[in-house]
């Protein structure tokens, strides 16, 4: 049981999500039970509009969950303070930057900002992680680019990397594959995979690419209208989950090879 | 930076060579007028430039960044509606308060009193709904909102007094950078360095806030203190420069893009300082030119910024076809 604690590395239970304003409460989803296991990779799939945003912005502690708890590291997400959050959880967002006028090692740098001290001067140790961070994402030769001078994929990765130089158990990414192209999002995903692997971080993204993300993760969290099941992919496709995903009149999940297709 | 120190110095309605003008400020000289130009006036007012040129400049700086608009300089708050209000109140108010006190007895101290009060006012009603607003944008909205009713009230008052007052007013708004007396650069001073200090402490957490807020917020930043803190500064910096020199205009706008243009970052750590040079010596050059070399005249401060700025920052933009933010 101890054990089994240990690899624990984020926990929702009964959590249930949605916005609250003073005189109503809206729920997007209830009743989410899941935990995440160190070094894997775990995608998180569901139809526009679900709630998977809402869940990764509750998870990210951006807006407060309706009820529920959700313990990262064994400890309580509502107590953590910013700081502590910032040693624990990196995050990749779809923002846009405020600005892309910083050169990328200055950005991968800004992932140190919870280790550094009042004015934020990088240690030797800090150096080199940063150095690390790149290598890992291929990105060494662009370290005096300027943001803006990248593409979307270029980019995508210059984020991962700060996240990573943040030295966190956990990253969570909102939907790293939009904007780019097939073989980008396989890429990036791809990526992702190697990272857990190397790294032993535990990585959730979100993702419209349910048939790449059933190739490469360890767990999948599918949220559908009524509940949000948490499984390894393949346990997924034998209990049918994905064919109740979406409307069935365009298209049809095919079990046997786990991916969808257009009805005729 | 020295250079425009010395050379804004040597510059004034009477001329004093300039080996003078060193023998004056290490302390020997034999013609006593030049003395007390110098030392009473000229000194006092070459560091009020300097003072207000990087106040502003820093200032700029932080607005520009916690509201991710290029657009917005230190009075976006409303600091400078607040301060202008407060000066129309005294100037302008006092033909319809008549017989409190008359046109006459409107002295220097009441100005800065008065767009002290009017700022310091602006400032605590944008720091109250700032700390209620969860959006940094609706803060921008607020306070732009803050000056259009300070506008409106100022434009009434206007309406209804005379010739003179309205002359006396619209002096004040063309800033000036010699009424400050080393008393006033005294109470001056202490102020702006809080300001400076706190900008100083805030470079970490301006870094962040270039990834965003939410960004920001995940790499441990304290969001709400954060922007306490930069609208202080801000506050506190630009609000003492309007009340002691008017509301000069521009500075803050255009000196934080041309230091971005120049150095090619967004880095805080090289903006800050970087800033605080240029703003330092471009108010150093504006006060030179506004003197007129060579002439009796010396020119509203706030038309020259203007006028020599503007074209600077269209020709940087247009040369390097790139705004860089």
């Amino acid at each position: 049981m101890n054990e089994q604690m240990a690899h624990t590395i984020l926990k929702a239970e009964q959590l249930s999500i949605g916005y609250k304003t003073k005189k109503e409460e809206t729920i997007i989803a209830s009743n989410i039970n899941f935990e995440l296991e160190k070094g894997q990779l775990i995608g998180l799939v569901g139809a526009n509009g679900i709630g998977k945003s809402t869940l990764l912005r509750t998870l990210i502690k951006v807006q407060p969950a309706l009820s529920g708890s959700i313990t990262l590291n064994d400890k309580v997400l509502k107590t953590t303070t910013n700081l502590e959050l910032a040693k624990r959880l990196s995050i990749v967002l779809t923002e846009h930057l405020t600005s892309k006028n910083l050169s990328v090692i200055e950005l991968v740098a800004l992932g140190r900002h919870p280790y550094t001290n009042w004015i934020g001067s990088l240690t030797e140790a800090d150096t080199t992680i940063i150095n690390e961070s790149l290598q890992l994402v291929n990105i060494s030769e662009l370290k005096d680019k300027k943001c803006y001078e990248l593409s979307d994929g270029q980019l995508q990765k210059v984020m991962i990397a700060r996240a990573l130089a943040q030295d966190t158990d956990l990253i969570i990414l909102d939907e790293p594959t939009t904007h780019l192209d097939m073989y980008h999002k396989a890429y990036i995903l791809k990526l992702l995979q190697k990272l857990t692997q190397e790294t032993g971080k535990t990585i959730l993204f979100s993702s419209h690419e349910i048939d790449l993300a059933i190739q490469l993760c360890n767990t999948m969290i599918v949220m559908r209208d009524n509940e949000v099941v948490c499984d390894q992919p393949c346990n997924l496709i034998s209990n049918g989950v994905f064919n109740s995903l979406f409307p069935k009149d365009l298209i049809v999940f095919d079990n046997k090879t786990g991916s969808f297709r257009v009805t005729k | 930076m020295l250079l425009c120190f010395i050379v804004n110095i040597s510059l004034g309605s009477i001329h004093i060579p300039v080996q003078e003008i060193f023998g004056s400020l290490f302390g020997s000289i034999e013609n006593n007028t030049w003395q007390i130009i110098i030392t009473e006036y000229r000194l006092p007012k070459a560091i009020t430039a300097i003072l207000v040129g990087s106040g502003l400049g820093i200032s700029g700086l932080l607005m520009q960044t916690l509201f991710r608009n290029p657009l917005a300089g230190p009075f976006v708050l409303g600091i400078s509606s607040g301060a202008s209000l407060g000066v129309a109140l005294v100037i302008l108010g006092a033909g319809l308060f008549g017989g409190l006190f008359t046109t006459s007895l409107i002295s220097k101290w009441s100005i800065v009193i008065a767009a002290s009060l009017g700022s310091f006012l602006v400032l605590l009603a944008v720091l109250a709904v700032s700390n209620k607003v969860r959006d940094t944008m609706a803060i921008l909205i607020i306070g732009l909102m803050f000056g259009s009713i300070t506008a409106a009230v100022v434009s009434v008052l206007s309406y209804f007094s005379s010739a003179e007052q309205l002359q006396q007013y619209i002096f004040w708004g063309f800033g000036s950078l010699s009424n400050l007396s080393w008393q006033e650069l005294l109470i001056f001073f202490p102020v702006y360095l809080l300001g400076i200090i706190l900008s100083i402490v805030t470079i970490k957490g301006l870094n962040s806030l270039l990834l965003g807020d939410n960004y920001a917020k995940s790499l441990g930043l304290n969001l709400k203190q954060s922007r306490f803190i930069i609208i202080l500064a801000t506050s506190l910096i630009a609000g003492t420069i309007t009340a002691f020199a008017g509301p000069i205009a521009f500075i803050g706008l255009a000196i934080p893009h041309l230091t971005r243009q120049v150095f090619k970052t967004s880095n805080h750590k090289v903006l800050l300082p970087a800033v605080f040079l240029f703003g330092a010596i471009v108010m150093l050059i504006c006060d030179c030119i506004a003197q007129v070399p060579g002439s009796d005249y010396t020119l509203p401060i706030n038309a020259i910024t203007a006028l020599v700025g503007a074209p600077v920052v269209i020709w940087l933009l247009v040369r390097q076809r790139k705004m860089m933010f």
